[in-house]
């Protein structure tokens, strides 16, 4: 979920890059020295997420798991997600440094979302409550990605609008995918070390 | 985990200091990414294009490397064309191709590949931790330097243990298909990851603290500017000097 270097217009670049330099300073500030471990920790946990390919149909997909990053660390997402995306740009040239603030307001704005709406759903002792709130974490999480995506591209040019629909519904797999593991990773989590979703790092 | 292709090497870029690569790299794209002409972004092909030539980067990895980058460009092209208005080139059914959306693509094609070769080439030729290094000369700020230096030191580490775990699934006849049964396999394998992942953190920290660790972590390195990465350095940024120049006489046009 990268947009590339070149694309979008400056405007777009300069608002991306200045509400991502917001975000950081909260997540940076938001986290003690004793955090830091774990916020880096994770943050390489989700850069090698994005390596590990699940088949869907005859295609495949790699993971994007922003939304479980936004419930386990909170506002401190914010620069975990700019680690891992800064790395992808550094070693495979993935996205960029112009397009690095966009791409990461795109993936952490969502997560911190979803880390207000379904924080305390998936900590509920109601099983269909917390299936409910942990798949619609994973689902809306990415489908925010994508809506975001194609914000960025529409703002730049109103005949990129297509391109980002079609970006939006061809992710619908997706979603559903990224529910289902969000499910099962969360009930997973929470059967073997329910503090990690207790109190999140930030 | 080998993930740094084009860190290995000997060469005057590979020697040239982190700092000087990191102010070119970013100067260079936020220069090309505002481009609005495809004579600018050509030229902006010719810096990346001698220095991974006179470094002696491998190309056919180079190559390879842009092929794959390129996949959102590709998926680009198939839209551009067709919604963009203008003087229409040729049609396919209802769809009609203008000039200007193919003007408009190839621009972005351009743009897209001379930044992403000034990042093979500023970028990729270095480790990561003397690229850290230079950011954390560059002021940015100290907490943003020791996640980055934490982050990628467990990233080989954590890749082993998602090794461990992907032998153990084979050895145990795992092939993933399209069902539940592997979603709900690869969910644990990502849950233990984030499991040991937070234990071990738990024990770095202790582990800091054991060495006396009071809210300053010293970045350790030896960068200082040689004569000949200033002049190479003030040489690339004459060169971008010259795209703006160039890109503000066309506007003015």
């Amino acid at each position: 979920m990268h947009i590339s270097e070149g694309v979008l217009s400056a405007p777009v670049l300069i608002t991306g890059a200045a509400v991502c330099v917001a975000g950081v300073s909260i997540g940076l500030k938001k986290m003690d020295y004793d955090k830091l471990p774990k916020v880096a920790v994770l943050a390489s946990v989700f850069f090698l997420a994005s390596l590990i390919h699940i088949p869907i149909g005859l295609s495949s997909v790699h993971m994007i798991l922003n939304g479980i990053a936004g419930l386990l660390l909170g506002w401190t997402v914010f620069p975990a997600i700019l680690l891992a995306i800064a790395l992808q740009a550094i070693l495979f040239q993935f996205g960029g440094l112009t397009t690095l603030g966009v791409n990461t307001c795109n993936m952490a704005i969502p997560a911190i979302l979803c880390y207000y709406f379904f924080r305390e759903g998936v900590k509920s002792n109601k099983s269909w409550i917390m299936v409910a709130s942990a798949f619609s974490c994973g689902f809306f999480s990415v489908l925010l990605t994508c809506i975001m995506v194609a914000i960025a591209l529409a703002l730049t040019g109103e005949a990129f609008l297509a391109a980002g629909q079609v970006a939006v519904l061809a992710h619908i797999p997706v979603m559903v995918t990224e529910g289902i593991l969000t499910v099962s990773c969360v009930s997973f989590l929470r059967k073997v070390k329910p503090e990690m979703l207790e109190t999140p790092y930030a | 985990m080998d993930i740094e292709e084009f860190a290995e090497g000997n060469s005057f870029l590979h020697r040239l200091d982190p700092r000087v690569k990191v102010i070119v790299a970013v100067s260079f794209s936020i220069v090309v990414a505002t481009a609005i002409r495809h004579s600018i972004a050509l030229s902006a092909f010719f810096l990346p294009a001698v220095v991974i030539i006179a470094a002696r980067l491998d190309l056919t990895k180079v190559g390879w490397r842009l092929l794959i980058v390129n996949g959102f460009i590709l998926f680009l092209w198939f839209f551009l064309p067709f919604t963009y208005p203008g003087h229409t080139v040729f049609s396919l059914g209802p769809l009609k191709a203008s000039q200007e959306g193919i003007n408009q693509a190839l621009l972005i094609t351009l743009k897209s590949n001379a930044i992403i070769l000034a990042c093979i080439a500023f970028l990729a030729t270095s480790p990561i931790p003397k690229l850290v290094h230079a950011l954390n000369r560059l002021y940015v700020p100290d907490k943003l330097v020791h996640l980055f230096l934490f982050c990628y030191r467990y990233v080989h580490v954590i890749h082993l243990e998602y090794h461990k775990l992907d032998h153990a699934l084979k050895i145990r006849c795992f092939r993933p298909k399209t069902n539940l049964h592997t979603y709900r396999t690869y969910a644990y394998l990502v849950g233990v990851l984030l499991l040991r992942s937070y234990d071990r953190s738990n024990k770095i920290y202790n582990a800091m603290l054991c060495r006396g660790f009071k809210e300053k972590y010293w970045v350790l390195d030896y960068l200082c500017l040689k004569r000949s990465d200033i002049v190479l350095g003030m040489i690339m940024c004459f060169y971008i000097m010259g795209l703006i120049l160039f890109q503000w006489l066309h506007r003015i046009q």
